[in-house]
């Protein structure tokens, strides 16, 4: 199950890096801290997204956009460090979550190297993707492998707020052509 | 009982049950966990719609048509009087997989 999260992360976003599918095949099975750290490393990535959105984006819709992803990303992590807190689990950095973060620095970086209409869309056409793939990797594997049913129950929250995010950035997408 | 406060006992109540099917009434439509219930509802123009967020995350209430966008922040509620006679489709628009209905019957 974790190698097919991993083809289908790489096959979305992660063309160019082995590292996953190294990592897939090296690890069998998730666990809940292991998927609390890949849930709260991939709420960071949209947090720092957004953050370099608000700096460079020039259209107004995008700018809310990237404001209501900053708002929701941080009060689900919130969240999340308040249910580890209580059941007293430290989350486990692990191979997948590193990933995660060297794929976003460097799709930080290729953004950062836009500006004006042409960041815009490429913002928010890299949000469609990336909420994509997260849904994908929850809805497939984050949630059905995690034990604990609190952990459980916020995943799913989290699926549904990130897919009404997607569509969100369609909307978006769609104004922006 | 004097027949005078009589009378006018009875004229208060009968006043009273004419005022009170006359009188708007207030419907609570809550946003809790991303779906919002009841997520068809049926009102009156002049009744009021108190909206009622119970989530950690700011949504919005937004009639397709226009005739309302009301923002609720976190953990919080917020009213509006209905104006206008029509079935009304409304989302988030922070969420937009959040929709409902609402009838609004003159």
């Amino acid at each position: 199950m974790f190698i097919r999260w991993s083809a289908a992360l790489a096959a979305a976003i992660l063309l160019s890096s082995p590292v996953l599918l190294q990592a897939a095949r090296a690890a069998d099975k998730l666990t809940d801290p292991q998927i609390a750290h890949i849930a709260y490393t991939a709420g960071v990535i949209d947090i720092n997204a957004a953050k370099q959105a608000q700096k460079k984006a020039r259209n107004k819709d995008v700018k809310a956009f990237a404001a209501d992803m900053l708002r929701d990303h941080e009060a689900v992590n919130k969240q999340a460090l308040a249910l580890v807190k209580k059941l007293n689990v430290t989350p486990e950095d692990n191979d997948t979550s590193k990933a995660l973060s060297k794929q976003a620095s460097d799709e930080l970086a290729e953004l950062d190297k836009l500006d004006g209409a042409a960041f815009d869309k490429a913002y928010v056409a890299n949000e469609v993707a990336y909420h994509k793939t997260v849904n994908g990797a929850l809805e497939t594997q984050l949630i059905p492998s995690a034990s604990n049913a609190e952990l459980k129950s916020l995943l799913q929250t989290g699926l549904k707020i990130f897919q009404g995010h997607q569509q969100h950035a369609e909307h978006v997408a769609a104004q922006l052509k | 009982m004097t027949p005078g406060r009589l009378a006018a006992s009875v004229l208060a109540a009968a006043l009273l049950s004419i005022s009170v099917p006359a009188h708007a009434a207030t419907i609570e439509i809550t946003m809790e966990n991303l779906v919002i219930s009841p997520a068809e509802m049926s009102a009156k123009v002049g009744d009021t719609i108190t909206w009622v967020n119970k989530d950690a995350f700011a949504h919005t209430a937004t009639a397709k048509n226009g005739d309302f966008d009301v923002t609720l922040p976190p953990n919080k509620s917020a009213t509006s009087v209905l104006k206008k006679a029509g079935t009304v489709e409304y989302y988030c628009r922070y969420h937009p997989n959040m929709k409902a209905t609402l009838k609004v019957e003159p």
